[in-house]
Parts: structure tokens; sequence; C-alpha cells
């Protein structure tokens, strides 16, 4: 009898702490998701939701595509849309350009390189806000800094931020200046890990430097590229703060972003339906990067 | 040839430089010299505190840095132990569910809380926390890039140091505390640079959310300030905007170094 109940208890202790580890682990993991689960699964289940069956800011009781007709056949939807675009692709690539060369410049010999790394970097760690303000006098129309050296050169000056063709460059302008430096230092860690025979081997074949970045640093540093790469979209989708400073999306939407827009039609509209339907097309293109993340990065770079 | 291309490099790199810290420098030097000197460079213009005291009694910024600090604070603190514990768990214990928890942590690295604002402001105003120092902290005390950080972190814990804490009889918590926080010392330093400085600086949200002086932060109140409408003059602005980055430029020019490394140990894992 004591034999056949011996494993029993045995079994039972190795049950019981089995299931007690399995609820420490819950427990653990309960503050933090709860938070997860209820600013971030659930207001996207809601947002999904809300898309078909808002009106307005009211609750329909039937199921409408009225929010998505609207969106099929809105103008200024089609001009943030291509706005938005357009921001991303010339920010991002010109901001990792930068941000390699800056790279490149930091980790080299130079003289005072602790200085222009401090010099690159320090717009990541000011606030957008506050940048912003500073920007706006440099863009100013008649007093505006840019425009008193275009007057240097005999040149009448530009209307910056009021010209419907020249305010979304100059909105990329600031942008490129925010976020380059940041890049940079994605590049700075990845150029530390390069191993130095590399250079030492080129060196003795007598390459040029051209050749050395091209066929050695470059190649090396495709999973940083293809990491910043990312991020970079993703921030180009979700950084408008400046947008408030500078031109609040005009002149005529014509520097308008979809997460502005967004905001635009939540809190200056009233419309929480249509800003819902336009949330889910700013997720379908967050689930699209994301998917381009898991399926191209993921596989080159990983994880410990 | 290569030498004339080596100071051709040279010089971009501190021509790229200079371009880069101008905003700064000629915001210091708007704001320590009086308005008329804003738009025209003299070496021999005069110095003044003037524009300081003009935008700090223009604004209550006394009361903005107040609440940034409060809810930087809030946050982090926040973040620290929610994602500590989440971390733990997801790295060292075995349980049923365990991939799918991490996916559905993973994905608010894409769906950042700012994206969602319209439903998080409709959740807020339920919970009666719209314009309160907590409104704005809630959606981030639960941050995914903290949970991620510590989980790697975690993992590289030998776990031979974990069975020794064991068999001294020590619980979860006590093992977490005693192995496991220490050994990720730099990695918490990072994320606590990473976090505050983003915080910090963080706008949309605390747009969306407060209201009033109660709880608006430093961000929130210099888009105010700074509006064309409120017909301050660029000097003042240019004092307002040194006062709001003030104590995150000090904190960055000290902890320089560990700035930089933090945000590249924060980027590689």
């Amino acid at each position: 009898m004591a034999n056949s109940l011996f494993p029993l208890t045995a079994y039972t202790i190795y049950s019981t702490m089995q299931s007690s580890k399995q609820i420490h682990a819950w427990l653990l993991l309960l503050p933090a998701m709860c938070l997860l689960v209820a600013f971030t699964h659930y207001p996207v289940v809601k947002t999904i939701a809300r898309s078909f069956y808002g009106f307005g800011t009211r609750w329909e009781s039937k199921p409408t595509l009225e929010n998505y007709r609207y969106l099929l056949e809105d103008d200024v939807l089609m001009q943030v849309l291509y706005n938005s675009f357009l921001y991303a692709a010339i920010t991002v690539p010109v901001s990792i350009v930068l941000a390699i060369a800056m790279a490149l410049w930091v980790n080299g010999k130079l003289a005072g390189k602790g200085l222009l790394r401090t010099a690159y970097f320090t717009p990541t760690v000011l606030p957008m806000i506050s940048v912003a303000n500073i920007w706006l006098f440099f863009y100013s129309p008649e007093i505006g800094l840019l425009n008193k050296l275009l007057g240097l050169v005999g040149h009448g000056g530009i209307n910056w931020l009021g010209d419907p063709s020249v305010a979304l460059y100059s909105l990329m302008a600031m942008t490129i200046w925010k976020e380059a430096g940041f890049f940079m230092i994605f590049y700075l860690a990845a150029l530390q890990t390069i191993d130095r025979n590399l250079y030492d081997a080129a060196a003795i074949e007598n390459a040029s430097s051209w050749t050395v970045f091209r066929r050695i640093t470059f190649p090396l540093l495709m999973p940083t590229t293809l990491f910043v790469l990312v991020n970079a979209l993703l921030n180009a989708f979700k950084l408008v703060d400046h947008l408030f400073i500078l031109t609040k999306g005009g002149p005529n939407n014509a520097s308008n972003l979809l997460l502005y827009y967004i905001f635009e039609n939540a809190f200056s509209f009233f419309d929480t339906a249509y800003a819902s339907a336009l949330t889910v097309l700013l997720l379908v293109v967050l689930v699209v990067l994301a998917l381009l993340q898991f399926g191209v990065i993921e596989k080159r770079v990983h994880y410990r | 040839m290569s030498r004339t291309l080596h100071i051709l490099s040279v010089f971009c790199a501190w021509a790229l430089g200079f371009v880069w810290l101008f905003p700064l420098i000629y915001a210091i030097w708007a704001a320590i010299h009086p308005p008329e000197y804003a738009t025209h460079f003299s070496l021999f213009a005069p110095l003044t505190m003037e524009n300081f005291k003009a935008a700090w009694n223009e604004a209550p910024f006394m009361r903005y840095m107040l609440n940034t600090v409060i809810i930087t604070t809030i946050i982090l603190a926040g973040q620290l132990v929610l994602c500590t514990l989440a971390a733990y768990a997801l790295a060292r214990m075995e349980f049923i569910g365990r991939g799918l928890i991490f996916a559905l942590v993973l994905m608010q690295l894409m769906v950042v809380p700012e994206i969602l604002i319209v439903e998080n402001y409709q959740t807020l105003a339920g919970l009666n926390l719209v314009d309160t120092h907590w409104g704005v902290a809630l959606p981030y005390l639960a941050s995914a890039f903290g949970i991620f950080l510590l989980r790697q972190t975690f993992k590289t814990v030998p776990q031979d140091l974990e069975n020794a804490a064991k068999i001294e009889g020590c619980s979860v918590l006590a093992i977490i505390w005693k192995v496991y926080v220490p050994l990720a010392k730099p990695t918490y330093l990072a994320f606590s640079l990473v976090s505050v400085s983003y915080h910090w600086n963080n706008f949309l949200w605390p747009l969306v959310i407060t209201n009033t002086e109660k709880s608006r932060p430093l961000t929130v109140g210099m888009s105010i300030f700074g509006a064309p409408e409120s017909g301050v003059d660029w000097s003042i602005i240019s004092a307002g905007t040194l006062i709001s980055v003030g104590p995150l430029l000090v904190l960055f020019i000290l902890f320089q170094r560990q700035f930089v490394q933090s945000f590249m140990q924060a980027g590689i894992k």
C-alpha cells in the first residue's frame, strides 16, 4: 500500500509545484498584461468596431460601410496619403544616408569626434515641439533667417511654410535634422562590431576607401540598415508633433500627414467614427511594416 | 587626390555638425541678447537676462516642469516594476501560452499608444482620468520595449545563480530582486534614459488628454506659448525653449556617454 501511495504523492507534489509555477508566472505577468490589453489590444478592437458601427460620435445598432465609403471619396485623404508616402519616401533614405556618413565620421580618426558626435546626437534629445519653435523662426517669411540669407544673394525669399508646393519639404528638412543623429547611433554600434582584420586585409590589398566601404562596411551594415529602415518608416507615420507648430497641416492640407489628419477628425471635427476608419488604415500600414520586419529582418538578426 | 578628398570629408563632417547644432546655438544667442539682435548678428551685442524673466512670467513654467517631472516619474517607476516582473516570467518560467503572450507584448512595439489616441481618450474619459497626471501616464506604464529589453538581458543570467538562490529558500520575488535586478543594471540605466527622454519630449497624447495647467506638461505648454497668435517675440520664445529643454539638456551633457551607449545598447537588442 505504501508502495502504491508513494508515487501518487510524489506526482501530486510535482503537479502542485507545476501549477503553482503557472500561477506565479501569470501573477507576474498580470499587471503588465492588463495595461497592455487595456491600452493596445482593446482599443485596436474597439477602433475596428467603431469604424463599422460608428456615425460621427454616435454608436449605431447596425454595421455600416458609410465610413469606408467616405474614405474612398475623401479628396483630402488622397492628398494626405500622397503627402505621407512622399514624406516617408524622402525623409527615410536621406536620414539613413546621412546617418551612415555621420557614423563613419564619428567612428573614424577625426580630431574632436566626441564633440561632433554630440552635435549630431543633440537634436534627438530635444523635444520636437520646442525645437519646432526655433525652426518656425528660421522659416518665417519676412524676418526669418533663411530668407535673410537668401536676401544676401539677392533672392526675394521663399514662403517656406505658406507656399503649398514648399511646405511639406520644409517639414521634411526638420524631420531629417531631428532623426539622422538618432539613426547614427545604431550604425555606430554596428560599426564597432565589424572585425578589424577585414580592414587590415583590405589595406594589404591596397583597396581604396570607396571599395572598402562598398565591399566590407556597407554589406556588414545591412542588418542595421533594415532595422533602421523599418523604424524610420514607422516614425515617418507616427511623428507629427512639428505639424502642430509649423504648418497645422496647411496651407490647404498641402503638408497634412495621416496621423495629424486622424487627430483633426477626432478632436477638431469630432467625427470619431471617421477617425476610427482612418486609424484602421494606419493600422494596416503598420501591419505591413511589421510583416516586413518579421519576414525580412528577423531572419538576419538573431537574438541571444 | 586622396588628400583633397580627406580634407573635403573632414570639412563636410564639421559643416554638418555645425548645421545640426545651429538651431540650439541660435536659440541661445537670441535668448541672451535684446530682441533687436534676434535677427542680426553682432559680436558686441549687450547681454541680458530679460528674455528669461519675460518668458518665465509669460507662462507657468514651474507648474509645467513639475507636471513633466511627475508624469515621467510615474511612467518610469511603473515601467521598471511592471516590465521587470513580466520580463522575468517570459525569460525564465515555463507556462502555458507563453508564446502567445510574448507575441501580444511585441505587438505594442508597432502599435504604439500615440496611434490609438481616439479610443484611449474614450477609455480614460470613462475612468474620469482626463486632465490628470495618471491619465497621461497610464497608456505607457506597460512598455513592450522595456519587457523585451529586460527579457533579453535576463536570459543571459546564468541559471545556476537562480538555483543557488532557490536552495537558500528565496521566493520568486526575492530571486528577481537579489539575482536578476543587480545583474541587469546597465540595461535598467539604458532603458531609463531612453524612457525619460521619450516621455519628457512626448507631445501628442499629453495634448489630447490634458486641458489645464493642472496636468499639462512642458511640451504642451510650449505649443501654446509659442503659438504666433500669442504675440510673444522670438527672443522670449527662445528663452522659453531653453527653459523647457534645459533640464534634459543638462542631463544629456552630464551623462553624454551613458546616453549614447544606452541608445546604442537599446537599439542592438
